[in-house]
């Protein structure tokens, strides 16, 4: 008897140190980071891009400001997107003549000589190092990734939060400026600016694009805020005393973050395709400088001859809107707590064991 | 009159695949129905009643498993092809569902949805199906049936939308009617006209209804026999007067006793002391739904005036659309008013900035309808609780994680709770949250509004006693709000009496419900289903006496 209420207590002691750890209290923003960072996907992708991006910027260098004032850093890499060197030629695999064909070879039995050699990702038909170009093209998209999501993303979800949140005059007010930008053709407006003030970078360009991207946001996210705000939480809330600001930030926003989130990762890979229109009518991205979408509109006649001119802007524009995905997927689970781990195959069979072992019993 | 039951229900089973194992929702029932009977299957909320009549027609979802049989008429329903289910559905079997709103389809008028069930089952010509429809609109007493056949639903009240949905199901004359919660979403007087209906039509074409409820009162007005259910199982069955005279299971014993009773609750003591002066205050209080468009403006309040002493509950009784709810929000300065005066101690809040507004809410707090859209979804409870006492400025950190424990160890509920979300909490586990929250500033009044409404009767019982200690307790002062009289006896000392926005009665709470004044309250009063067949039949009586 006195064993058994031994080993009561020691299990009273137990709950009570589970009940204290889980009684610590924990904020909305603890709970939806410690959420992210389970979620597996985004922390691969996350990872992923910052390693993407570290690679990418101590590679290349970094170059900013203007023609006539420019700030570099050199990177590491030997060839710049200048530099001119002597075009190499050889023979395909099929006999054929190629033209700048890639020195990188990470298979030791093909018979070439082994490392990433002197142009790894080739050259382009002039002679450029289409590494050095890559590279310099998937910083420049980036950037407008960076500034076009941040910029868009904080356009839309305020203007669309404060049209959805008061209603009435300074809804219709905002709503019919939404409408007038979404009446702008984005295109014809960036070629006049490029003919007006010239070349003027990626950055500039990126700014553009973001105060033209948040439309279809803020319509989203407006509509999203006219049903939260009838919600009697929101009433809660006011009964608690909370300001206007903290009804719209930390009661509606979090509840409209799915909507957010999933805008924003399609406004994001709208902007890489918006960005390679624009720098094709004259204003971004101008030769010499590249951007990923420059190389694959000015390579594409050459995917025959020359496939890799393809490839590697391809793959980095692939696994750089893939990453931001997985990540905005993350952000969104994370955000949501009803949102639940998937039942896979594995869990479904795990079930029926326990269930044939409980009938066998 | 046969002797073979319409339905026959043997060792009838219902799963769903959950998250990879199968959950029972209905476990080996056994039952049956002759026509001219009602049987009734009483339960709370998840205990299966619903899944199990859905079943019987095939009409669950496809995660679903249903085992047994099911004989309707000698046929077997179960592992029909569809066709043959397709051939009952309507035709023998018809459903008559909870919320009339959504189970008519609002973009056709409700004639073209009653020719549609003719139609699909008889050779019927639409002239034809159309006179029918009026008929059977007579038979429903919808006022004016040749005009009302062409109405959509919107354009009909609450209790004429459930008479037209039932006109539809009885359109082909079936066998067996199943009601699922038929009168839960109407007013009590509504419900009684919808329950006199019912009893007529079933006396009139003999089919056998299966009704599913939660509410004793409806039980004791309609069922002939009882089914209780329980997580699944059936706990016990028998006919009414069993059920409810003698019953043998506990939990039979244990529902029976946590449905409240109208004229049974003691009397409460009031601890007020009328010297500090109301709490609060409101006098010829109007408020006013602005024009909105074509929709002209509308009156919800008029001229409203009642007190609320320190330490008393006033219950306010109505009917839904009386502007009780309304009274409620405009009195914590959620609505603004158009004309008259609200005092919170002392404070006028009528025309107040919001800044003003922010400062006399530190004494009030308010327990909402509605607990799953009350709580922010995306807010951990602890948070929730602990934000009026956060922004009120008295505590934060530690000393604000001890007071939300200790709130919640007042509501009764751990304190690892803290850190759920409110979908991981049971309907009444959020309803405490919700007082936790309305009391984390130690308010001078709180109100309530329709805080039960949403929960099960058991656990109403239970919140009831909650709100009874608490208030005895902290001795504040409440108004609690509620369509549901009986409730409103166990709590209040005072009791007011709302119709379209207008006080017609108040008095004390005794006084009330004994020797009402007012028509409106004696009707409200008759129309309340009592939980004991015998006296639901007299009350039944002399109701259709005084008509």
């Amino acid at each position: 008897m006195a064993k058994k209420d031994k080993s009561l207590e020691a299990g009273a002691a137990e709950a009570n140190s589970i009940e204290m750890r889980e009684t610590a209290g924990l904020s909305q923003g603890q709970l939806v980071r410690k959420r992210f960072f389970r979620h597996r996907g985004a922390m691969i992708s996350m990872i992923y891009l910052v390693f993407i991006v570290l690679f990418l910027f101590t590679a290349g260098g970094i170059h900013l400001g203007t023609k006539n004032a420019p700030f570099t850093i050199p990177g590491w890499w030997h060839w710049t997107i200048n530099d001119l060197t002597e075009v190499a030629y050889g023979t395909g695999d099929k006999g054929q003549l190629t033209v700048g064909a890639p020195t990188m070879n990470l298979n030791p039995f093909a018979g070439k000589a082994f490392g990433i050699g002197d142009h790894p990702f080739g050259q382009d038909t002039i002679g450029h190092d289409y590494f050095a170009l890559v590279i310099r093209g998937a910083q420049q998209s980036i950037m407008v990734l960076l500034v076009v999501g941040f910029i868009g993303g904080l356009i839309g979800t305020v203007l669309g939060a404060i049209s959805g949140f008061f209603g009435k005059f300074i809804d219709a007010v905002l709503m019919r400026f939404t409408d007038l930008i979404i009446t702008i053709p984005t295109v014809i407006i960036g070629s006049v600016i490029g003919m007006r003030l010239g070349n003027l970078g990626v950055f500039p360009l990126a700014l553009f694009l973001g105060f033209f991207a948040w439309t279809g946001l803020a319509r989203l996210v407006r509509g999203d805020f006219l049903t939260l705000r009838e919600r009697e939480f929101v009433d809660a809330a006011r009964v608690a005393g909370a300001s206007n600001n903290r009804i719209i930030f930390k009661h509606i926003l979090p509840n409209a973050m799915g909507v957010i989130i999933v805008s924003i990762t399609l406004l994001l890979s709208g902007a890489i395709l918006l960005e390679t229109a624009l720098s094709y009518v004259g204003f971004g991205v101008q030769s010499p400088d590249v951007s990923l979408g420059t190389l694959i509109s000015t390579y594409q006649d050459s995917f025959q001859a020359s496939p890799w001119l393809f490839w590697w802007p391809g793959f980095f524009i692939i696994s750089i809107a893939l990453s931001v995905n997985f990540i905005g997927d993350g952000l969104r689970d994370a955000f949501d707590p009803r949102q639940k781990r998937k039942i896979t195959r594995k869990d479904i069979a795990a079930a029926h064991k326990v269930e044939k072992a409980a009938k066998a019993d | 009159m046969t002797t073979t039951p319409v339905l026959e229900v043997k060792n009838y089973n219902v799963d769903f695949w959950v998250d990879g194992s199968w959950y029972p929702a209905a476990i080996d029932m056994n039952f049956h129905i002759k026509s001219g009977e009602v049987l009734a299957i009483v339960g709370e909320s998840g205990s299966g009643k619903s899944s199990s009549s859905m079943g019987l027609m095939g009409l669950l979802a496809s995660n679903a498993r249903v085992t047994g049989s099911v004989l309707v008429k000698g046929t077997e329903m179960l592992g029909t092809n569809v066709a043959t289910l397709r051939k009952f559905r309507g035709r023998e079997v018809s459903y008559i569902f909870q919320e009339p709103m959504t189970a008519l389809n609002p973009v056709y008028t409700i004639g073209f949805q009653i020719i549609e069930t003719l139609r699909t089952h008889f050779d019927m010509s639409t002239e034809a199906a159309r006179n029918r429809a009026i008929e059977l609109l007579t038979l429903v007493e919808i006022p004016n049936p040749e005009a009302s056949v062409d109405k959509y639903p919107h354009q009909l009240s609450g209790g004429q939308r459930q008479r037209a949905m039932i006109a539809q199901s009885l359109a082909c004359d079936p066998a067996l009617l199943i009601a699922d919660e038929p009168t839960t979403a109407l007013d009590v007087t509504v419900q009684a006209e919808i329950l006199d209906l019912m009893r007529n039509l079933k006396d009139k074409l003999n089919s056998a209804v299966l009704l599913i409820t939660h509410d004793m009162g409806v039980v004791a007005d309609l069922a002939d026999k009882i089914l209780v259910m329980k997580d699944g199982f059936t706990v016990e069955q028998g006919t009414a007067d069993q059920i409810f005279n003698s019953p043998k299971h506990p939990y039979t014993i244990s529902l029976l006793n946590s449905v409240p009773k109208l004229g049974s609750a003691p009397s409460r003591d009031l601890k007020s002391d009328a010297s500090g002066g109301p709490v609060l205050s409101l006098k010829d209080v109007t408020i006013e739904y602005p024009k909105r468009g074509r929709v002209p403006a509308f009156t919800a309040a008029k001229n409203v005036t009642f007190d609320i002493q320190r330490g008393e509950i006033l219950g306010l009784v109505g009917e839904s659309g009386s502007g009780k709810t309304t009274v409620g929000r405009a009195a914590i300065g959620l609505i603004p008013v158009k004309s008259g005066s609200i005092e919170i101690v002392g404070k006028e809040i009528a025309g107040s900035s919001q800044k003003q507004l922010r400062e006399v809410r530190t004494h009030t707090g308010i327990v909402f309808q509605d607990p799953a859209s009350s709580l922010n979804p995306r807010l951990p409870i602890g948070e929730s609780i602990g934000e009026p006492l956060f922004l009120a400025k008295v505590a934060k950190g530690a000393a604000l994680d001890r007071m939300v424990e200790d709130l919640l160890d007042s509501v009764e509920l751990p304190r690892s709770y803290r850190n759920r979300y409110p979908h991981e909490l049971s309907g009444g586990q959020r309803q405490r949250v919700g007082i936790a929250r309305a009391l984390s500033m130690n308010p001078d009044i709180l109100i309530a509004d329709e805080p039960t409404s949403a929960l099960d009767v058991s656990i109403q019982a239970r919140f009831l006693e909650l709100l009874q200690e608490l208030q005895d307790r902290l001795n504040f002062a409440c108004l609690f709000i509620s369509h549901d009289i009986a409730v409103v006896e166990i709590l209040a000392h005072r009791i007011a009496v709302m119709q379209h926005g207008v006080l017609v009665e108040i008095g004390d709470r005794d006084q009330i419900l004994q020797s009402p004044q007012h028509e409106y309250t004696k009707m409200l009063l008759s129309a309340v289903p009592v939980p004991d067949p015998a006296e639901q039949r007299k009350r039944r009586e002399a109701r259709l006496k005084s008509k």
